[in-house]
């Protein structure tokens, strides 16, 4: 019987010839991604050795540019890490700053084939590059750094095949708002998406869907390997790297079909992600104080063009607060030279520095009692994005700029009908 | 270390996420200021009446959500063991790293009403309800994820090995 895209990576990793579900692997860790949360005092440990500093990459996210003197003093310890054991990958608050996880992107540090961990649970993301990537806990990321290795439990697979195309104005948030109101919950199994309609999915589009993983509690979220990704990792890092595909007779837990033409865009309802998806109509006209669009989920390029195509000769509604995070300074620097930030500017947006910012209620953007808020981001829990008593609808960053327009959640139809160029 | 351990229950239901254990708003804290805001959004006033020694049921996806050390707060106020119908493979690997001990076990939630006592058997993975006689079956943990859940967790493995520093005062 042959294996999963996951369970040939975790194979090849663990130096076993097969890996099945139930197995407990110990792996080498190829890249070990630090963010500055892991050098808050709660959380660090004073390393005094280090493995590879070559694996170790050093990225300030959560709370960058620091937002207060316990930040301030994780910076200072992060720093010191870094000088101590020569980190070379080094994304301190500057040109090459950004959420770590659009950063890895950026820079292709998720290479095809191998294992990354960082300890934050979107780490997933890495997925839609054929990459072991997966959230751990703190200790996880000293133990990785100190001995090179880390365990995993090898859960079952589901296989999502992905056939046809989006309608426009319909984006791979969407998709998964349609598997996690669908399926729920996918605690202690791998999710792999492929098929057909993948050729017309860009990467950032991809990496949407899997980021959005950790909300699936999947274990991991692996994407088949194509050219569109081994080209663009090839342009972007030289180290060496082999893709791993899953064989004919892989064993799925089960096979789904989604048709990404039947898509269409979704809402989910406030306080958790899974099984709380409804269709837009069924909330249109909830008023809004903030619209937030950005994170590692939804700060891509793609998520700005689409933001500002919606937003294009419009304002964003009296009373309501549009913020958009572009989840990289080398983004952001992008989205500059396309005229998207000015367009969104103009329409009366707050454009901000690359950060985790807003997602996490951390140091901008936070909601206070009984504010109702839409987001493209990753998590809408109880309290996550600030007070408890605020609700947070989340959506696609179409669906979130059309709703900042109306100052109410409002189906992006009538402003994506003409397709983006 | 005995094999069998029995404690108070306090009922959970499912997807509880680790926002709830660890609020953002302490995330930056210190770890006696997280273990305090344990539970503050959905039930406040619960660190005040949890004892050590205590045990959580949970429903499906215990923990579900971010990797920040949630399970270390619930280890923190004084749980003593978490059982729950499954639990989030992130935070599971918390449990493991910061010595919580936490069982997977279907059904348990339907099995138990708060208040209850619950034994939990390490010698075979079973759970008994004292108060109904109920058995159930639980998943057996690998061994060596066991002994680290059960011996404090991972630093403990690393200072003795002189890859980490022995721990100072933390406090933010």
């Amino acid at each position: 019987m042959g294996m999963t895209i996951i369970e040939k990576i975790l194979a090849r990793a663990s130096g076993a010839k097969k890996v099945s579900p139930g197995d407990l692997v110990v792996v080498d860790v190829d890249t070990a991604v630090f963010i500055d949360n892991a050098f808050l005092p709660a959380s660090w440990r004073e390393v005094l050795k280090v493995h590879d500093p070559s694996k170790i990459v050093v990225i300030f996210d959560h709370r960058a540019p620091a937002s207060d003197r316990v930040s301030a003093g994780s910076h200072v310890t992060g720093r010191a890490f870094v000088k101590r054991f020569g980190i070379e990958r080094f994304h301190d608050v500057g040109r090459e700053i950004g959420i770590a996880h659009v950063v890895v992107s950026d820079r292709a540090y998720a290479l095809p084939g191998t294992v990354l961990v960082c300890a934050d649970s979107h780490t997933c993301s890495g997925g839609a590059f054929n990459c072991a990537a997966r959230g751990v806990g703190a200790p996880d990321m000293i133990y990785a750094a100190t001995t090179g290795k880390t365990w995993f439990r090898v859960g079952e697979t589901i296989r999502y095949d992905l056939e046809g195309r989006l309608a426009p104005g319909v984006t791979t948030k969407d998709v998964f708002l349609h598997i996690a109101g669908e399926f729920g919950e996918h605690a202690n199994q791998n999710v792999e998406f492929g098929g057909g309609g993948l050729k017309h999915l860009s990467l950032n589009a991809r990496r949407t869907i899997s980021t959005m993983g950790a909300e699936l509690s999947a274990e991991f979220a692996t994407f088949e390997a194509d050219d569109l990704l081994l080209d663009y990792v090839r342009k972007r890092n030289p180290a060496p790297f082999e893709a791993q595909y899953a064989d004919k007779d892989a064993v799925y837990k089960e096979r789904r079909t989604i048709a990404l033409d039947a898509m269409e865009p979704l809402v989910a309802l406030p306080d958790t992600v899974v099984n709380n998806s409804v269709k837009i109509s069924k909330v249109a006209g909830e008023k809004i104080d903030q619209a937030f669009i950005g994170s590692c989920a939804n700060g891509t390029l793609d998520d700005l063009k689409m933001a500002a195509h919606v937003l294009k000769g419009r304002r964003v509604a009296a009373g309501v607060r549009l913020i958009v995070t572009p989840g990289s300074q080398e983004i952001y620097r992008d989205a500059l030279r396309a005229g998207y930030v000015e367009t969104l500017m103009e329409a009366g947006a707050v454009v901000t520095n690359a950060t985790c910012g807003a997602c996490g209620g951390g140091h901008m953007g936070v909601l206070g009692p009984n504010e109702t808020c839409i987001t493209a981001s990753t998590r809408n829990f109880k309290g996550r994005m600030g007070d408890p008593s605020a609700r947070i609808f989340m959506a696609s960053p179409a669906t979130v700029a059309a709703s900042a327009v109306a100052g109410a959640i409002t189906h992006p139809g009538e402003f994506t009908r003409e397709a983006l160029s | 270390m005995s094999d069998k351990i029995a404690g108070r229950v306090w009922k959970f239901g499912e997807n509880i996420n680790t926002d709830l254990m660890l609020p953002g708003h302490v995330h930056a804290a210190s770890e006696e200021e997280q273990a305090r805001a344990v539970f503050s959004a959905n039930r406040p006033g619960w660190v005040k009446e949890v004892r050590h020694g205590d045990f959580i049921v949970g429903g499906r996806n215990y923990g579900m959500g971010s990797s920040r050390p949630a399970a270390r707060s619930i280890r923190n106020v004084g749980i003593a063991c978490l059982i729950a119908d499954s639990i989030n493979g992130l935070f599971f690997r918390n449990c493991v790293n910061f010595g919580m001990l936490a069982i997977e076990c279907p059904g348990v939630s339907a099995a138990f009403e708060e208040g209850q006592t619950a034994e939990v058997s390490l010698a075979d993975f079973t759970v008994r309800n004292t108060t109904t006689g109920q058995v159930l079956k639980a998943l057996p943990a690998p061994e060596n994820l066991l002994a680290l859940m059960r011996g404090g967790g991972i630093y403990p493995v690393l200072e003795k090995q002189g890859l980490i520093a022995p721990k100072t005062n933390t406090a933010a």
